[in-house]
């Protein structure tokens, strides 16, 4: 089985269609191993070689990762869920317990997709604070510190602006308080507050725009901002490791 | 320029050697210029965009019908238009019911003989004035006046003193 398989593979990795998508050949050496990461969209901001240290669980929890398969359950659910919503006053609501009682699975995709959403809350306060403790904000890591706070308040705001989305009660009460608190803000509070909501009330114009910031612009910020925090990471060096953990006496 | 040497006679195809600002130098302050005053320009213009004209919210002012419907000593609430209508021995008056915390709608409580609000705990009395809660200031009187036809007419944009009150 083993050698026919792999012989398979061989004959595969010979064709010319393989051979145009890693344009590089065989990675058997260390350089060739570089040039495959290196020679790749996608594997480019992944490291081409790790300290075994910082993969151990106690170096990271893991945190940041966690965050990620948050966001990209986050990213799936939610254009499943956009299948099914009207971001429009009547139906809304309807639209949301459609997808509760009607929508085959779709109680489970929502509840997939709310809890996602508050475990990435969490998960993203927890990476801050571990990497905070770590001393991770120190140099060389200071730019990648202020992107990660960037994007935890991405994510408070993709939360925020998901929380107006089902229309209801507990919705529209938490969007007229916090849009007034926006609205305390000396000298342009108001002003923010008529352009956030596009009126004067939490309307037809509000949900409109909250959907719009919820499933295009503030996802591409965090995408872009996801990237450039990854990239980054590699780049400095990889993560801060106590010098205990070096030690192995942790 | 005054400085600069032209020895060759006037209308000589001679250009005078400058040590002023060079033509790439120019052109690139005009090019950023032009770019600079576009992207302001297009700032304003997008601020103009998300500004909508045209509103299609509840209407500023209402008609709260005949005075007669109100009993003296009577606090009624108008739940379309968030506002109290109060008759007082002295007259009328029109309170808002938005707390001016964060904007909850407040509840008229007769056994309490107060207005509360269900979200953060304000309380005021009849008349506006802040009795506790974190709300900072007393919920504001809307102007109040009668129409030619005799009912009472609230104009939600005036905001007037506590002290104005209509007789009727």
């Amino acid at each position: 089985m083993a050698t026919s398989f792999e012989s398979a593979l061989h004959t595969l990795r010979e064709t010319k269609v393989w051979k145009s998508i890693f344009r590089r050949g065989p990675a058997n050496t260390n350089r060739t191993r570089s040039l495959a990461i290196f020679g790749n969209l996608f594997l480019h901001w992944m490291p081409v070689k790790v300290r075994e240290q910082s993969l151990r669980v106690r170096a990271s929890y893991y945190l940041g990762s966690i965050s990620f398969i948050l966001f990209t359950v986050l990213l799936v659910t939610g254009i499943l869920l956009m299948f099914y919503y009207h971001p429009a006053a009547p139906h809304a609501y309807r639209d949301m317990k459609d997808l509760q009682f009607v929508v085959s699975n779709g109680v489970f995709l929502r509840n997939l997709h709310r809890l996602a959403a508050h475990l990435m809350v969490f998960a993203v306060f927890w990476h801050m604070f571990h990497v905070f403790y770590r001393g991770g904000y120190k140099p060389p890591h200071e730019f990648n510190w202020v992107v990660g706070v960037v994007l935890l308040l991405v994510t408070l705001f993709l939360s925020y602006t998901g929380y107006l989305l089902p229309w209801d009660q507990l919705a529209f009460w938490a969007v007229t308080v916090g849009t007034n608190i926006i609205s305390a803000m000396p000298f342009i509070g108001h002003r923010v507050r008529f352009l956030l909501l596009g009126g004067n009330i939490v309307g037809e114009n509000a949900l409109l725009r909250f959907y719009v910031l919820h499933v295009v612009i503030l996802p591409l910020a965090a995408f872009v901002l996801i990237g450039i925090h990854f990239w980054r990471v590699q780049k400095d060096g990889g993560l801060t490791v106590k010098p205990k953990d070096e030690d192995g006496k942790e | 320029m005054s400085d600069t040497k032209t020895s060759s006679v006037a209308g000589s195809p001679q250009a005078p050697v400058s040590k002023g600002v060079s033509r790439r130098d120019f052109l690139n302050e005009i090019t950023m210029g032009a770019l600079g005053v576009a992207g302001l320009g297009s700032v304003a213009v997008t601020y103009q965009y998300f500004s909508p004209n045209v509103l299609f919210e509840p209407a500023t002012t209402l008609r709260a019908g005949n005075p007669d419907l109100y009993p003296v000593h009577s606090v009624t609430f108008l739940q379309d238009q968030q506002v109290y209508i109060v008759r007082m021995p002295e007259g009328f008056y029109a309170v808002s019911a938005v707390c001016t915390h964060l904007g909850c709608i407040t509840q008229w409580k007769p056994d309490a003989d107060m207005i509360a609000c269900p979200c953060h705990g304000s309380k005021f009395r009849p008349d506006g004035v802040k009795i506790e809660g974190p709300a900072p200031r007393p919920l504001p009187h809307f102007a109040i006046s009668l129409t030619a036809d005799g009912e009472l007419l609230v104009d939600k944009l005036q905001i007037i003193k506590p002290s104005q009150v209509l007789k009727v």
